[in-house]
């Protein structure tokens, strides 16, 4: 099944998709990569600067380029999802993170925690920079930068129908990898 | 075309490599999406349009434009020898901001990012001589993801050609979609563990489909295509007949109680790009 879908994303919207389905979304997501997600469990939720619940969580480091009219995503494709798999769960408990995109593939950790919470985990084709930056509307805002640097600070970005996004986790525990082979 | 500027040559080498992909894998690509179907065709799909809105835009296919590694086979009898070391760095840091390129280089102490694509060691460069006046110079700009699957297995000679063949079908399996398959897997089978390992880089920088002249290694080289093949991985790991696009393997004497293995992996975005400089300080990006 194909599905068109604007964040903020109910768990109603969640469950009604399934492992192998195709999701092209609109509205907010958040990039984050290995520092922004170990920032985010050091935080408290409260002093958070944005709402990870109502967006998307985008396992990207973009290439950013600054203009006299503000940031522009230049190219930004996903990056390795399974080295966040250690800390990915707890993100999710934390703070309730509805939809994560990525590539490579999760863990088992994560497949429950999403099951759990109602959330799931799709794939954008890893490499293709160039379009996920046309997705790309604007750049709403930037966290950490010099905490963090351009590489791995969080930036909230405006998409509008971003993917193929393929549905590997659904929020019903199941997993599209092949043979269930799940990162450890 | 021919054009002066060495740090100027270089910057443009860079740029087509980040920006278009030879044909050799666009085609591979071609290939391999007219076999798949379902989830696996639609991603190479949207591989291949994201490669051509690359291409015309003039953008970087991925925003992960690696880790710049040199490779440099000098004319002896050169006169632009001397400085190119330091015309390599500049137009890496040039075409950071030109280009532009993701700032990917960390201090692996302090874990400091300089913003510019360079630091210890690095651009990498890699040298060899050879006779005349030319100095030939291809970039392979490695990304993280697919480098991470790099292995080295020192094997027990006993193990054989079918210990290697094991020992590569595993790693490449284990690795499932984090390489961002389809993939092209370098081998280096032979010499001590870093010349393996600087083996199977190198056999990177070789076409797509083209195979070792010794026919046992390019027998071998098919065998791993297949076993790799049939595991199913397919692209990105989601399922699918194509995980390697092709293996290429270079070889190396050995210590007779040594088998070292090499591996090191190259996404689906295979960029290299190669460009000549001339004795008279022209230069062409081929």
């Amino acid at each position: 099944m194909e599905y068109h879908l604007t964040t903020p994303l109910s768990p109603e919207k969640i469950r009604q998709l399934h492992c192998g389905d195709i999701v092209y979304l609109t509205g907010e997501v958040f990039t984050a990569r290995d520092k922004a997600h170990y920032l985010m469990l050091q935080k408290r939720r409260q002093d958070i600067p944005f709402s990870p619940s109502e967006m998307a969580l985008y396992h990207c480091g973009p290439l950013v380029k600054k203009t006299k009219a503000g940031w522009q995503v230049v190219s930004a494709g996903p990056t390795t999802s399974n080295r966040m798999e250690e800390v990915m769960g707890r993100l999710i408990r934390k703070y309730n993170i509805p939809f994560i995109i990525g590539k490579g593939g999760m863990g088992r950790r994560t497949r429950e925690a999403l099951r759990n919470h109602v959330g799931v985990y799709a794939a954008y084709p890893g490499g293709v920079g160039a379009l996920a930056a046309d997705a790309v509307q604007t750049v709403r805002d930037v966290f950490w930068l010099r905490e963090l640097g351009v590489l791995e600070a969080v930036w909230v970005l405006t998409v509008k129908e971003f993917g193929p996004l393929i549905i590997v986790f659904d929020a019903h525990g199941r997993s599209l990898l092949h043979n269930n082979a799940e990162h450890q | 075309m021919k054009q002066r500027g060495i740090k100027a040559g270089i910057v443009a080498l860079l740029t087509k490599a980040e920006t278009e992909l030879p044909h050799d894998v666009i085609n591979a690509l071609r290939t391999a999406c007219s076999r798949e179907k379902g989830i696996a065709k639609i991603q190479l799909e949207i591989i291949l349009k994201n490669i051509q809105v690359a291409r015309h835009t003039g953008r970087p296919m991925c925003q992960d434009t690696g880790i710049q590694s040199f490779f440099v086979t000098a004319g002896v009898k050169s006169p632009y020898l001397s400085g190119l070391t330091a015309s390599i760095t500049a137009a890496v840091k040039h075409a950071t901001t030109a280009i532009p390129l993701r700032p990917n280089t960390v201090d692996p102490v302090s874990g400091k990012n300089p913003g510019d694509n360079t630091g210890e060691h690095i651009p990498a460069i890699t040298w060899d001589l050879c006779e005349g006046d030319d100095i030939w110079i291809t970039v392979l700009p490695k990304g993280g993801g697919s480098e991470n699957m790099s292995r080295l297995g020192m094997l027990k000679p006993s193990a054989g050609l079918e210990g290697v063949q094991q020992f590569v079908v595993e790693e490449i399996v284990k690795a499932g979609g984090s390489p961002c398959p389809p993939t092209i897997v370098g081998i280096g089978i032979g010499g001590g563990a870093d010349l393996a390992v600087k083996l199977a880089k190198q056999a990177l920088l070789r076409p797509v489909g083209q195979r070792h002249q010794n026919r046992r290694v390019a027998t071998l080289e098919r065998k791993i295509t297949q076993s790799i093949n049939a595991s199913g991985i397919g692209p990105m790991g989601l399922g699918g007949k194509t995980t390697v696009l092709d293996v290429h393997i270079e070889t190396a004497h050995r210590h007779p109680a040594s088998l070292p293995v090499g591996i090191v992996v190259q996404c689906w975005a295979d960029r290299r790009a190669t460009m000549v400089i001339h004795a008279d300080g022209t230069w062409e990006v081929k």
